[in-house]
């Protein structure tokens, strides 16, 4: 058990790890995707009120439902840093941020881009809408926060305290957002019909969110990787891999 | 044996120290207030003058205007601590870290938050709220502006060691004080409308009570970070 705890703290075997995870992972996902964009988009029946504008809940539900987990994953890597000090976790949390802000500004245009001819307007303030906004303003924050500090083992520290005082703050964010719009919206707009999906729409759907799952694995090995790379550019081992051996 | 003061008297001396260099410089304690007048004055000639329109809107106006001071005012809790070396001094002190955050805290409320709850009044008539709702307004402002000052504490501990802070400060704390505006604006709106405030005054206590237990680890925790740097 700690000589797997050291292993992940040390970069050219953690580098080495994902490596070899990612040539396998990445290709899965790619197919994966692809086969549960071609399920969703031509294999499912229109929706009987939305016609096929629906379909795009096929990337808009699981990048918004990654986008969430993403913020505690960041925050589970900060605690880790914060406690044990172990440096990979800090290359995690950076290697997070920008995937989760990428994911939840995919949520967002999307959904944007459904609520044109469904609801006839682009923006609503209805409260997931604005409580996804604020989870965007939530990464970009963390991600502010790392550049402006020129010590990236400080960066990370910092971002790992904001973070962990994000963790507490989105249920009460998201709960007085709910009840904000519950208090200000009429009830004009009603996202569900209250009625409940279809299996045939479900299972791509919850084939996409696994997918969109293994996608983030995939962007934060990647982006750990070079985050990896740029920080031990001055190691032997980091020299002799750019030299091709 | 070397008399070391307990936590309370510390913090009750570094409460006086704190508050004494407040009132020294009563200028800067002004500058907010002088903030809040002057966003005040810009909604009436950005709105148009009438005074149903800016009636309607007040308890927005006025929690918003007070959120903006009190981001404003959130560097300067550590700042010249920070900038004459004192608080590296208090990191190294013996007593708690945790109740001198909250002290420090407790004094930048004492200066910025509690004066701007007290002067709220005479802003909320001349935007013309009715005089029934203003004692909500004062209760919800002198509650709102505590978790205000520790959150805002929180992102003046992360950012005290960098040169350049004031932006960044806005960016990390705003999100998090959505829910007080919520709830602030939401209580002054119930009193306009004759409607009991009490439940929106219980959540943003609630809030208070949490931030009083929970913001003065983070800030202790920047504190630490920001005196590495």
């Amino acid at each position: 058990m700690w000589t797997l705890f050291h292993k992940f703290g040390s970069p050219p075997w953690l580098y080495r790890l994902s490596g070899s995870i990612l040539r396998w992972l990445l290709p899965l996902t790619l197919l994966a995707l692809v086969a549960g964009a071609v399920w969703g988009l031509l294999f499912t029946p229109p929706d009987f009120r939305q016609g096929n504008s629906y379909r795009i809940i096929y990337i808009h539900v699981p990048a918004a439902v990654v986008a969430l987990a993403g913020y505690y994953v960041m925050a589970i890597a900060g605690a880790i840093s914060l406690i044990w000090r172990m440096k990979m976790a800090d290359v995690a949390m950076r290697a997070t941020a920008p995937v989760g802000a990428a994911l939840t500004f995919v949520a967002l245009v999307t959904g944007s881009i459904w609520g044109k001819p469904t609801w006839g307007t682009w923006w609503v303030w209805d409260a997931r809408i604005t409580s996804m906004l604020i989870l965007l303003f939530l990464y970009l924050g963390v991600i502010a926060l790392y550049e402006a500090y020129e010590n990236k083992a400080l960066a990370a520290k910092a971002c790992a305290v904001l973070s962990l005082v994000g963790t507490v703050n989105i249920p009460i964010i998201y709960k007085s957002v709910d009840w904000w719009y519950s208090l200000h919206q009429p009830a004009s707009i009603k996202f569900t019909g209250g009625t409940t999906i279809d299996p045939s729409m479900l299972y791509p759907l919850l084939w996409m969110i696994v997918a969109f799952y293994a996608l983030f694995t995939c962007c934060l090995l990647l982006n750990m990787r070079a985050e990896i790379l740029e920080r031990e550019s001055r190691t032997a081992w980091v020299r002799r891999l750019a030299a091709g051996e | 044996m070397s008399r070391v003061p307990g936590s309370a008297a510390f913090c009750l001396r570094l409460l006086r120290r704190q508050l004494v260099l407040g009132l020294r410089r009563p200028v800067e304690i002004g500058n907010p207030l002088l903030f809040f007048a002057i966003v005040v004055a810009l909604f009436p000639l950005g709105l148009g003058p009438e005074p149903a329109a800016l009636a309607e809107f007040a308890p927005g106006i006025l929690w918003i205007v007070a959120l903006l001071a009190g981001l404003l005012t959130a560097d300067t809790a550590f700042r010249s601590d920070y900038d004459d070396g004192s608080l590296e001094q208090l990191l190294l002190a013996p007593q708690s870290l945790y109740f001198a955050s909250l002290t420090y805290v407790a004094a930048h409320w004492l200066l910025t938050g509690v004066l701007l709850a007290l002067l709220s009044p005479v802003f909320a008539l001349m935007l013309g709220l009715p005089v029934a709702a203003i004692p909500t307004l004062v209760l919800s402002l002198l509650l709102g502006t505590g978790v205000l000052s520790l959150v805002g504490g929180i992102g003046a501990a992360l950012t005290v060691g960098l040169r350049r802070g004031g932006m960044l400060i806005g960016l990390l704390i705003l999100p998090f004080q959505m829910p007080v505006l919520i709830f602030g604006s939401g209580a002054v709106q119930a009193a306009v409308d004759g409607v009991p405030a009490g439940p929106y005054l219980a959540l943003l206590g609630a809030m208070l009570c949490l931030a009083v237990a929970l913001a003065p680890l983070a800030i202790a925790a920047g504190l630490r970070i920001s005196t590495d740097a």
